[in-house]
């Protein structure tokens, strides 16, 4: 119980792994919402990777959490501008409103 | 070890709590609020168990940037006091249930995974970057990263170049009624176009067609 080992970390990155998969199924506000629910779940990857580098006493998980953070940063930017291109043109940003693809 | 025990539970009950939080929270504003406390909390945790350059490149990166690009989109969408209708959705749809169970199925197959985890007893000796104590955590990082990683690290580098351009393609707009410089016909006017010479007698001045 007191001694935190390498379980306890994936776990806590289970956890959030889980909610970031239940916020983007159960969203019905708006895609903002979602593109923070990407982010919780590339989160909770780079829990599990600096912990098994960590534990393991081996440094590739930390080198390819730098990577993964990269591709986070990209991505959120990519994201922010599509919903940003996507409310000029639509005026709305609403998980419900948008349905042209009728999904 | 007990302060150490105390300490990660403390952090990841925060950060549990603020991921929730990011989730249901009416208010988008405070769903950003929440991320940033999230991303604190784990940083936090990565410093604790010894991953310190990653815990402040998560708090520069995440906290610094991202964060704050989300509440710049969120200033100027003006989306932040829409309603939340979480559970209680006015269409007949099915996919409230069943994101639940799909959800709870992905929780306990991690749980199961990590339950059942045994190492292969040798794989602890195929190490090729194995963390030394007589250096720095920022320096064991660095010492690798440029040297056995760098066609990564560029690479990298290039993806963050895309999304810079995409950003700016994809939010760029042509205005009616703004005056624009026009960079090719600025260069690529002649002498003859915008120069002209008069002979001007005394006592008449000169006229000037604009």
């Amino acid at each position: 119980m007191f001694e935190v080992s390498l379980g306890h970390y994936l776990t806590l990155g289970a956890i959030i792994f889980t909610i970031g998969v239940i916020g983007i199924f159960l969203n019905r506000k708006n895609v903002i919402v979602i593109l923070m629910s990407i982010e919780l779940i590339l989160l909770a990857v780079n829990i599990n990777l600096v912990s098994f580098s960590i534990f393991l006493q081996d440094l590739s998980g930390q080198i390819f959490t730098l990577f993964i953070l990269t591709v986070a940063a990209a991505e959120a930017a990519i994201g922010l501008a599509i919903i940003v291109a996507y409310y000029r043109n639509a005026g709305t940003i609403r998980v419900e409103e948008i349905e042209n693809l009728k999904g | 070890m007990l302060a150490h025990a105390i300490f990660f539970y403390f952090f990841s009950f925060v950060a549990i709590i603020s991921a929730i939080m990011v989730t249901v929270s009416k208010n988008t504003v405070h769903s950003v609020f929440f991320l940033i406390l999230d991303f604190i909390s784990i940083s936090c945790l990565f410093i604790m168990i010894g991953a310190e350059f990653l815990g402040m490149i998560m708090l520069i990166v995440y906290v610094g940037a991202v964060a704050v690009l989300f509440l710049f989109v969120v200033m100027m969408l003006n989306v932040a006091q829409q309603k939340n209708q979480w559970f209680k959705s006015t269409d007949t749809s099915t996919h409230i249930p069943i994101g639940l169970i799909v959800s709870a199925i992905i929780f306990f197959e991690l749980i199961i995974v990590i339950g059942g985890w045994k190492y292969k007893p040798d794989i602890i000796k195929n190490f090729s970057n194995s963390l030394t104590s007589n250096s720095t955590n920022t320096h064991t990082i660095g010492s690798v990263l440029y040297t056995e990683y760098i066609h990564l690290f560029q690479i990298s580098g290039m993806i963050l170049l895309v999304a810079m351009i995409g950003a700016i393609v994809l939010t760029f707009r042509k205005r009616e009624g703004v005056k624009r410089q026009n960079y090719f016909s600025q260069i690529s006017r002649e002498k003859n176009q915008g120069v002209e010479l008069v002979e001007v007698k005394s006592n008449e001045g000169v006229k000037i067609d604009v």
